[in-house]
């Protein structure tokens, strides 16, 4: 089912931070990259999809489905949103903290298909050697992987996530999204992550939308994008895009000249 | 293959964790039960475990005189002690959930400033909330006290959006108030009325009665039950405030639905015993340590703790000199605190059976 966002406007009491923000249709396994400066609504564009937000004007459609309409519990079912915000003092396992993340949307009772589940995710994300460890002891990119582990668990249909590498070393960064990539393309599900890196976000999306002032400024593949004057003019840098040997994509970017 | 077995582990040794989580209860109950039974057998009289059980299954087993003494003075506060222990646990563990805050307990709100101001209220200007309660009348004058400032927490929280700290600072602000109000009262006074103050304050079981244990175990039945089917959500609130409602969590529902439960509980504790604080932080805590904080496992070990500590404190009160029976606030802060700060420096690092 593909997500289509139309005319959607929203803010904070009277601040509007988004303005008719419109998409073309977000296919299934599609990854899509989420870039533009800070403070650009890129948290907002995610917490108005999940629905932590409402909306002023426009819609979202999942499929057929008016988002709008969906109860919340309904609603975290098919959107799995991770918070910019992790790490906790909790005394809880990876484990267990993967498992309630599933729990919201499903019964009381833990049953074999669950714990089947979070193992699964738990595996396909390299962090099965760190479920019996309390979430108190982990290192900062260590609870990212478990946010985005608590997304993938509940094998939604989009998957919002609010820049995930953040925390993350190079090493990381290249093993979170390549495994997320992985394991949304499998299941057909839609991937929107908010990026900082325009490197990896080359390397990794299918497609780019850059926001700006909370107006979408380009919609397009990565090659298409990343050489509009756009993202220099966004970012306030000047760029060029280059390509590696290896044939990836590669932005060299300098600060403006300063007078 | 790696996949497969990394998968099955995982899988067995939570099972492995569950499993133990159930004994740790069954053992906790069974150690209540004892404690319980000592509790009994304890005073002026000692009789031996095996004939306070059947005087217990049996009122009439051993005569009359042991029947009058167990059923009509020991039972009543020993099962007091219990059902007290229990809720202000209970209270304590959900307070420190949805205010994000360790040293969260009934008392933390003002709740029991506000209580002791309208005991003192009764027992010095001789005024009730409520007409016609004639000897309830300070036990009523608390209860109504304790709830009306939960009530207005309530109220003003919602006002403000609810954030834990909100929550805290109208709690101090609300301890001061009432603090400066009892102190008022107080210097208003007749010796005789202070000391009835003073001794209200300091938190006794020897004001159990069969109908306020009867209340009181209602409460239980209702408040666990509805804390445990939160608790998947009580859990997820422990991820923090963002992470729980990107899961789905209606927070500040969650918040005001747990704070209307938690305030019934802490004012009718309160109302009932006096001022006993160290409960509320002691049971949580000690469970948090042995189960962690998965909520199906760590409201109930939380509020077992609690009654297991408030029976142990009553057999102390009545053993440190015989025919005495010293007010328990005084026990738990004296033999508790000492002990809680221990157990916390001692374990803080291995946090997880």
């Amino acid at each position: 089912m593909s997500l289509k966002i139309t005319d959607l406007s929203a803010g904070y009491g009277r601040t509007q931070v988004l303005h008719n923000v419109t998409a073309d249709a977000i296919k299934p396994g599609q990854f899509v990259g989420l870039i533009g400066p800070n403070a650009s609504g890129k948290s907002t564009l995610f917490k108005t999809l999940s629905g932590l937000l409402r909306p002023m004007t426009g819609t979202i459609h999942l499929g057929d489905t008016d988002l709008g309409t969906l109860n919340r519990r309904d609603r975290a079912r098919r959107i799995a949103y991770m918070p910019q915000a992790f790490g906790c003092n909790a005394i809880l396992t990876v484990y267990e903290s993967v498992l309630l993340a599933l729990k919201q949307t499903t019964g009381w009772r833990v049953d074999e298909n669950n714990l089947d589940r979070v193992s699964q995710t738990l595996t396909a994300l390299n962090l099965a050697h760190l479920a019996n460890r309390s979430l108190g002891n982990l290192s900062g990119g260590q609870a990212q992987m478990v946010a985005v582990a608590q997304t993938l668990v509940r094998n939604p249909d989009i998957v919002l996530l609010d820049e995930p590498t953040s925390a993350l070393d190079l090493h990381h960064q290249l093993s979170i999204l390549s495994s997320v990539r992985h394991e949304t393309k499998r299941r057909g599900t839609i991937v929107i992550a908010a990026l900082h890196d325009l490197n990896l976000a080359a390397q990794f999306c299918d497609r780019l939308i850059l926001i700006r002032e909370g107006r979408i400024v380009a919609d397009g593949t990565a090659d298409k994008i990343l050489t509009l004057p756009e993202i220099g003019q966004t970012y306030r840098v000047e760029t060029a895009l280059e390509q590696t040997r290896r044939g990836s994509l590669y932005v060299d970017a300098t600060l403006e000249c300063v007078h | 293959m790696a996949m497969m077995s990394d998968t099955s582990e995982m899988r067995t040794s939570y099972t492995a964790q569950t499993t133990r989580r159930y004994f740790v209860l069954a053992v906790t109950a069974g150690l209540l039960l004892f404690s319980f039974i000592v509790d009994v057998s304890t005073g002026p009289g000692k009789y031996p475990l095996s004939t306070v059980v059947e005087t217990l299954l049996n009122p009439m087993a051993h005569g009359v005189q042991i029947k009058v003494i167990i059923w009509d003075y020991r039972l009543p506060i020993a099962v007091t002690a219990v059902i007290v222990g229990a809720i202000l646990a209970v209270a304590g563990a959900q307070m420190q959930t949805i205010l994000n805050n360790p040293l969260a307990e009934p008392f933390t709100l003002g709740v029991s400033s506000a209580a002791s101001f309208g005991a003192s209220l009764a027992i010095v200007l001789g005024w009730s909330v409520l007409p016609m309660v004639g000897s309830l009348v300070v036990t009523l004058n608390a209860f109504m006290f304790a709830l009306l400032t939960c009530g207005f927490i309530l109220f003003a929280t919602r006002l403000k959006g609810v954030g834990s700290e909100t929550m805290i600072l109208f709690g101090i602000a609300i301890f001061f108030t009432f603090s400066a109000l009892l102190a008022l009262m107080q210097y208003m006074a007749s010796e005789d009325q202070i000391a009835r103050i003073v001794f209200w304050m300091m938190g006794s079981l020897g004001r159990a009665s069969w109908e306020k244990i009867a209340i009181g175990a209602a409460l239980l039945t209702l408040a666990i039950p509805f804390g445990l089917m939160r608790s998947w959500q009580m859990t997820a609130l422990r991820m923090g405030e963002a992470t729980a409602q990107s899961m789905g969590v209606d927070v500040a529902r969650l918040r005001i639905e747990m704070l209307i439960v938690v305030s019934i509980l802490a004012a009718t504790a309160v109302a009932f015993v006096g001022t006993v604080g160290f409960i509320g932080l002691v049971g949580p805590h000690i469970a948090r340590m042995i189960v962690g904080e998965d909520q199906r496992f760590f409201l109930p070990l939380s509020a077992m703790i609690g009654a297991l500590v408030l029976s142990l404190t009553s057999i102390i009160s009545k053993s440190i000199s015989p025919g005495v029976i010293y007010p328990i606030g005084i026990i738990t802060a004296l033999i508790g605190v000492p002990v809680f700060v221990s157990i916390i420096l001692s374990t803080r690092h291995r946090s997880l059976s």
